[in-house]
């Protein structure tokens, strides 16, 4: 048991650092530190130009393209990163497909689409939920009706986010209606572009558009589309999800809005005084950073776990439930620490043709559209009660 | 950057797991308990022949030459099946303040008997205004002739009750809360002056509350430099915390483990409660409790040796709090999911509550720590 940096670690800090200061565009950073959701345009010019550094997708493999840093050095870019406001990429493609590509298809689709996700050529969505199947995922009604070298898609998915964006999207779909629920869903790889899908934009409580329904009518899916075996889509699935909930703790990010929170409670009063020192408020933040704390350290010690060949069950459910909660907690603070001006909050077109800033101070803007965003976080991913009854199954064989 | 044991680390825990699992069934401890002495004689042999009780000591003075992640290892396994023997109060407050302020004939005279399973120590540092603060000593200690004479009262000292040597923090100068102007005295436990009210605590343990009256020592008693051992304190009383973090996991671990095979057997409406969703939620919660405070306890561990004071002791504050509410909500909620079971003293499970209880607000309880922390963070 050590925590200490080796030499070699710390030379990978300052070249992290280093580049972060030099390449990571100004306006790109901002929206992330206050928050906001990402633009397009913003977030793949950002993403070129990490893939250009080679710094895409340090989980995969090397062979297709990953950076080979060990569990140290992943910890340490993602802390760099998160102090920075640095976004990480966008999870559809690298973090979610990806790995199912490189995992289950063939080399085929391993050539097509791997070295497009590093490059951010394509934007890809993720067609999981549908109205009737949010928690209970298996029941997905969506129908792949084999014809020829095609599928015929029909069906909905929902509150698929930036759909707007997407030239690609990835489908849970029933292929066989005959047999137990989870035994009949493939997994199909579909162009956004393809005849017969539509996009309906889903307003969101922060009165943004990042949600869509996608609607699927008579939509033709080449068979090659298909991931593994038909039939088999519900293995790949759960192995997607299992990746998801890695990430999902967001540790380096919150560390930053505990910053973030500092900063404005030494800036806002409370009784005349900085609220920094109001002791019912320093409290709350304390009570945060420490379970933040412990959050950070488990994180890694499930990473040295997994590091030393150790195999871990549904452990990681405990780092989205944690992060999440955590990641609520801190941004229902930080409009807290806003006192009267978390109210004026309007989303960011109502500004679009208007010559003025947001009201009240510059920190104002972003706290709110982010709490009001972020309570999808323990819902998203698996919800946390759903999390919750993983572990208790898995771990606690109840 | 790493959590994994070495291979002697494991060699260290499989031995302390074999020592729980041999003389610590729920019976046994409770039997233990119950004694006048409230451990076993013959067990404190067993720990030095293993060599346990040299565990952190320097090689020069024949200890092992241990961190505080050994430590952690020992703690962790002792505290999974609420090992009674005087482990922290003899060699990691005790024998951490000899090792540590000492001089060579101090530590020549009582480290060995420490390791050797021959002598006993305990650490007075509370008093009862002081509540969690190390720097509130009343006690005072006169300079007379060649030595000096003690005087006070002495709150709620663990093992005092079997200590040959009892380490007294006293005031040698300033006001009653100054961090300077405190000394560190060796007292023997049966010096003229000393009485003793013994009793026994919720956990198990023994403790005594201890007045001094005029009780005279020489200048050999003085332990360090005269009004300077508040670091001194604070550092050895750091080690302390970082031990009972450990302790409380493997209480934790064990109190979740019993509740958890208690949910697979017990039946109610013709199915094992466990099948309740409620019930379960909770059980998740006590376990990520446990989880947090198991990356807590190897976290402080792995930072206890830092020459950053104010590190150290953000990640000592962390740790406890963290630990603290831990060990609250993990030994009240498996009191709960036993139902009347938990009730019953016959049980395994109330212990554990009540040496989490007592964990919690040894050195500083949750609050305390929460509000050190914030001090240090700001």
């Amino acid at each position: 048991m050590d925590l200490s940096f080796s030499k070699e670690d710390l030379a990978f800090r300052d070249e992290v650092r280093e580049f972060l200061a030099t390449s990571l565009p100004a306006d790109v950073k901002d929206r992330c530190d206050r928050g906001l959701h990402p633009t397009k345009e913003g977030q793949v010019r950002w993403q070129k130009i990490l893939n250009e550094k080679g710094w895409m997708a340090p989980n995969w493999p090397v062979e297709y393209g990953g950076t080979g840093w060990t569990f140290t050095q992943k910890y340490i870019a993602s802390q760099e990163f998160g102090h920075a406001s640095a976004p990480i990429a966008t999870p559809f493609g690298v973090s979610m497909v990806g790995p199912v590509i490189y995992t289950f298809g063939n080399q085929e689709q391993k050539d097509k689409y791997l070295p497009r996700i590093l490059n951010s050529d394509d934007w890809w969505c993720q067609g999981y939920s549908e109205p009737g199947s949010g928690s209970d995922l298996a029941s997905l009604q969506t129908k792949a009706v084999r014809d020829g070298d095609d599928y015929i898609v029909n069906g909905q998915k929902i509150w698929t986010s930036y759909a707007q964006y997407a030239d690609m999207i990835f489908c849970l779909v029933r292929t066989d209606s005959s047999v137990k629920q989870q035994e009949g869903i493939s997994f199909l790889l579909i162009d956004m572009k393809t005849p017969g899908i539509t996009v309906k934009p889903i307003t969101v409580i922060d009165k943004e558009h990042s949600l869509n329904e996608v609607f699927f009518e008579d939509v033709r899916v080449p068979v090659a589309n298909r991931i593994g075996e038909e039939n088999k889509g519900w293995t790949y699935a759960k192995f997607l999800l299992g990746n998801e909930r890695t990430g999902i703790a967001r540790v380096a990010r919150s560390k930053r809005q505990v910053e973030r929170l500092k900063e404005i409670a030494k800036t806002e009063l409370s009784g005349g005084r900085p609220l920094a020192e109001d002791t019912d408020f320093n409290n709350k933040l304390t009570r945060i950073e420490v379970d933040l704390m412990a959050l950070e350290y488990t994180e890694l010690r499930y990473l040295s776990m997994i590091a030393s060949g150790k195999q871990l069950s549904a452990e990681p459910s405990l780092l989205k439930i944690k992060g999440s909660e955590i990641q609520q907690r801190l941004t229902g603070l930080l409009v807290e620490s806003l006192g009267m001006y978390g109210a004026p909050y309007e989303a960011e077109r109502a500004y679009e043709g208007r010559n003025e800033a947001p009201v009240g101070p510059d920190y104002a803007h972003g706290p709110m559209a982010e709490h009001l965003y972020l309570r999808a976080s323990t819902i998203y991913g698996g919800s946390n009660e759903i999390q919750r009854n993983i572990v208790s199954k898995m771990v606690l064989g109840l | 950057m790493d959590f994994e044991l070495s291979d002697e680390q494991n060699m260290l825990k499989d031995s302390v797991e074999r020592f729980v699992k041999d003389n610590y069934s729920a019976e046994a401890r409770a039997k233990l308990a119950d004694t006048e002495l409230g451990f076993s004689r013959d067990h404190w042999k067993k720990m030095a022949e293993l060599g346990w009780l040299g565990l952190p000591f320097p090689e020069e003075v024949g200890g092992f030459g241990g961190t505080a992640v050994e430590t952690a290892i020992m703690m962790e396994n002792m505290g999974s099946g609420l090992v009674l023997e005087p482990f922290l109060s003899t060699v990691i407050l005790g024998g951490g303040l000899v090792a540590e302020a000492g001089n060579e004939a101090q530590i020549e005279a009582i480290i060995p008997q420490v390791i050797e399973g021959n002598m006993m120590l305990a650490f007075a540092y509370a008093e009862p205004q002081s509540r969690f603060d190390l720097n509130d000593v009343e006690t005072s200690a006169t300079k007379s002739g060649d030595g000096y004479v003690l005087n006070g009262h002495k709150a709620v000292v663990y093992h005092g009750t079997t200590a040959d040597k009892i380490i007294v923090s006293a005031r040698t100068s300033g006001g009653s809360r100054d961090e300077s102007g405190i000394s560190l005295f060796v007292v023997d436990n049966n010096s003229d002056g000393v009485s003793r009210r013994d009793y026994r605590t919720i956990d198990g343990q023994r403790a005594a509350d201890i007045k001094l009256e005029n009780v005279k020592v020489g200048a050999d008693a003085l332990l360090g430099e005269e009004g300077a051992a508040f670091p001194v304190i604070e550092k050895v009383v750091d080690q302390a915390i970082a031990a009972l973090c450990a302790e409380a996991v493997g209480a934790m671990q064990a109190a979740n483990n019993i509740t958890n095979e208690y949910l697979k057997e017990r039946k109610q409406f013709g199915t094992p409660i466990g099948k309740f969703q409620v019930l379960q939620h909770r059980m998740v919660d006590m376990y990520m409790e446990a989880e947090q405070s198991k990356s807590m306890s190897d976290m402080v561990a792995m930072k206890l040796d830092l020459d950053d004071a104010t590190e150290r002791r953000k990640a000592v504050a962390a740790a406890k709090a963290q630990v603290g509410q831990a060990a609250k909500f993990v030994g009240q909620q498996s009191i709960q999911l036993h139902g009347g079971m938990g009730m019953t003293d016959e049980y395994s499970i109330g212990h554990y509550f009540k040496r989490l209880t007592t964990l919690e607000m040894l050195f500083g309880n949750t609050d305390y720590h929460f509000k050190k922390y914030a001090a240090l963070a700001s």
